[in-house]
């Protein structure tokens, strides 16, 4: 397929590797931030051709991930309320909130519905005006233009039976998060190529100058990664800290400015938890007075709780980077895709599921995943 | 298929009398007659000289036969290249194809919603019709229910199937050995996209449609030339890695197979990209696989092209234990190639 098959092209992925190895000399820690990235790693083996000596970090950029249990529980007191049309992304649906899930609610009766798009729930709202249609905005700086966008039009239209669960969340404090933290291991970063066609690149420059890390906004095609690797390994062996951008077919330099001045409009940076990284000022989007109307939290009165993560999910250590999926002793015993203990092992994006469901052969036969 | 079948006269309950189903189609009574003979009797053919009766009779040949059953469940009920009703045929007849077996009878019972309108039965049943003609089985038996409106997503059909067995093969996981080669007999992932996009509302460059078909003809194509076959399997719920990973776990076979020879329609490749999907979890309802010996596969592929030029094969069985199902990657590395968990859920980005 145009636009595809070419940066899947074993011959050009090959020669990669070899550039790789012939400019590494020394050990690197790279942490790949976007679970995309790290599905297309453990499903195309893009680490396998890496030589020994270079460390793939799987960051927390995966939306389901860190979506803390508080918000899973959040959207099940929604989806459980007669009358309402609860509206998700695919993946949120099976994650485990602290008593069940959203695909549980659904088999109990509740209407929960998997959307493409959030303002595929604004019509549903229009075509069912006396239902409250609520939406469950999770998601990365790449979700929030169309979560924008639908909260937007609700306004516009005025769709009074619209609403928002929202807990999206910002790339660049989490990536300044894992950095701070004591004992991080973290050497260079492939940034997430999506996030910065939005966003752009500029946010990463002070992260780059102060913390001294090469970050390269990487695509996400085996290809992609490997250039990605590539540049970033460079920098490491050349003592350089600099923002490059691999993914220049897709990311231009200030983003996407409608986009941008979209999430602007309706939204303002609020502090969040995150599932695994616990609180972190300024790392989130929540609704800006004006589109208030549309907070779901308030609708329906959700006061905050603070619930504990289950102790035996080691979920937290993945999601820095601390812990490789199978080094965790739930890992396939108590911890399966059918079963998840945490977020993780749910989303084809997490780390946990990722390995179990492409590297399980090898972990259980080697005992090892680590590179 | 998107059109009434060319053949299918108007609906033979006259629309303004009855345009849809009610209750009372179900009760017993002469509303229940009137359907039977003017719908079901009317496309299928009527009951022996005998009279119509509790249970069809058959006969058969001493020797073994097959028999399997399904329920189809699909919405919206008319797709790009099929229905519910040309589905049930082909589905019950694939699943008897697996076996080797020849198919010969069905039965089909229809679960109908209240308010199903009478001209898309019509259809649905004349579908049924044509689909069994084609596939050379005879509609011998069946059964009718009406569901209160809210209670059935405009039908539901079983179809139970009835076929011979005329080879001495054992058509099984079982028989799957070390060194087999794996055959596929056509693109993957079609009916799973047509429906996906149809129902989902996606609108893709052109219309994704349903491989919905029979390959029965084509099984006892194989069966005739001699071809060893240790294996059949279709590729409907779940696809291609659910149909490798049971046959796997059933054989205690390591199956490794090549992503790059694995054919999947550049169409149904953007499809399920856009959508967060892999092809090889994506159903489709008139393509297998087969496990024959390397002696047999050259010829085994010459009889597959004719019927669908993508017919190729993507894999071997290397080794037993662990029982898995292995992928080369398109740039050359391994993975497991995994059962979906439960129904696959498109990414958030």
């Amino acid at each position: 397929m145009k636009y595809l098959d070419e940066y899947r092209d074993a011959g050009k992925a090959r020669e990669f590797a070899r550039q790789i190895a012939r400019v590494t000399t020394k050990s690197w820690a790279i942490m790949e931030v976007c679970g995309g990235q790290t599905h297309a790693i453990v499903k195309f083996g893009i680490d396998e051709l890496l030589p020994k000596t270079i460390t793939l970090i799987h960051g927390p950029g995966c939306p389901v991930c860190v979506t803390p249990v508080e918000f899973i529980n959040k959207a099940i007191a929604i989806a459980s309320r007669p009358g309402t049309i609860f509206c998700s992304f695919g993946d949120m649906l099976r994650v485990p909130g602290s008593a069940t899930d959203l695909l549980a609610v659904k088999a109990g009766g509740g209407d929960v519905r998997m959307v493409y798009s959030p303002l595929d729930a604004v019509n549903l709202a229009v075509q069912n005006p006396d239902r409250d249609v609520v939406f469950f905005a999770v998601g990365f700086e790449t979700t929030a233009p169309a979560t924008a966008l639908a909260a937007h039009q609700a306004a516009e239209r005025g769709v009074k039976n619209f609403s928002m669960l929202v807990t999206h969340v910002l790339v660049p404090p989490a990536m300044e998060s894992l950095l701070a933290a004591p004992g991080c291991r973290v050497q260079g970063f492939l940034a997430a190529g999506h996030v910065c066609a939005v966003m752009g690149c500029a946010e990463y420059e002070p992260i780059a100058a102060q913390y001294r890390v090469p970050i390269v906004v990487t695509g996400f095609e085996p290809l992609d990664i490997l250039q990605g690797v590539l540049m970033c390994v460079r920098q490491l062996e050349q003592g350089r800290a600099e923002v490059e951008n691999q993914y220049a077919r897709v990311v231009r330099p200030n983003g996407n400015d409608h986009a941008r001045q979209l999430i602007q409009r309706v939204f303002q940076v609020v502090p969040r938890k995150w599932r695994g990284l616990g609180s972190i000022a300024a790392s989130g989007l929540g609704l800006r007075s004006q589109y208030e109307a549309f907070d779901a939290e308030k609708k329906f009165g959700l006061a905050d709780t603070e619930t504990p993560e289950p102790p035996e999910c080691l979920s937290g250590l993945v999601l820095q980077g601390r812990l490789k999926p199978a080094e965790c002793p739930a890992f396939g015993k108590t911890c399966i895709p059918e079963h998840p203990l945490g977020a993780p092992m749910v989303s084809s994006e997490g780390a946990c599921a990722a390995y179990y469901r492409y590297r399980r052969h090898e972990i259980t036969t080697h005992s090892t995943c680590a590179p | 298929m998107s059109h009434p079948p060319a053949s299918a006269p108007s609906c033979p309950i006259p629309i303004r009398q009855y345009p849809r189903v009610l209750l009372a189609h179900g009760g017993g009574g002469k509303l229940m007659q009137d359907l039977l003979e003017k719908i079901f009797f009317s496309a299928f053919g009527e009951a022996p000289a005998e009279g119509r009766h509790d249970a069809a009779v058959l006969n058969v040949a001493a020797g073994r036969i097959a028999f399997t059953t399904d329920s189809y469940v699909v919405r919206p009920i008319i797709f790009p290249g099929g229905d519910i009703g040309s589905m049930a045929v082909h589905g019950t007849v694939n699943d008897l194809a697996m076996s080797g077996a020849r198919p010969l009878w069905l039965s089909a019972a229809f679960i109908l919603e209240e308010g199903l309108e009478m001209e898309t039965l019509w259809r649905v049943v004349c579908s049924m019709r044509d689909a069994a003609a084609r596939c050379g089985v005879r509609i011998v038996t069946g059964d009718t229910k009406v569901v209160d409106k809210g209670k059935g997503d405009g039908m539901f059909i079983n179809t139970t199937g009835i076929g011979v067995i005329e080879h001495s093969l054992s058509i099984a996981p079982g028989s799957v050995k070390t060194g087999d080669a794996l055959l596929i007999s056509g693109d993957l992932g079609r009916h799973g996209m047509a429906i996906t996009s149809v129902r989902e509302g996606l609108e893709f460059q052109g219309q994704i449609e349903s491989d919905s078909a029979p390959v029965s003809d084509l099984v006892q194509q194989l069966l005739a030339a001699g071809v060893e076959i240790h294996c059949l399997r279709d590729l409907t719920r779940g696809g291609l890695a659910s149909a490798l990973n049971e046959i796997a776990q059933a054989a205690r076979q390591r199956i490794v197979i090549d992503e790059k020879f694995v054919p999947v329609r550049e169409d149904v490749h953007a499809a399920c990209e856009l959508l967060g999907l892999d092809p090889l979890h994506v159903a489709c309802e008139g393509r297998f696989v087969a496990f024959v010996p390397e002696k047999d596969a050259a010829l085994a592929l010459n009889l597959m092209r004719p019927h669908e030029s993508s017919a190729r094969r993507i894999g071997t069985v290397e080794k037993t234990d662990p029982p898995l199902v292995i992928l080369k990657s398109a740039i050359g590395a391994s993975r497991i190639l995994d059962m979906p968990s439960g129904e696959q859920l498109p990414r958030i980005c």
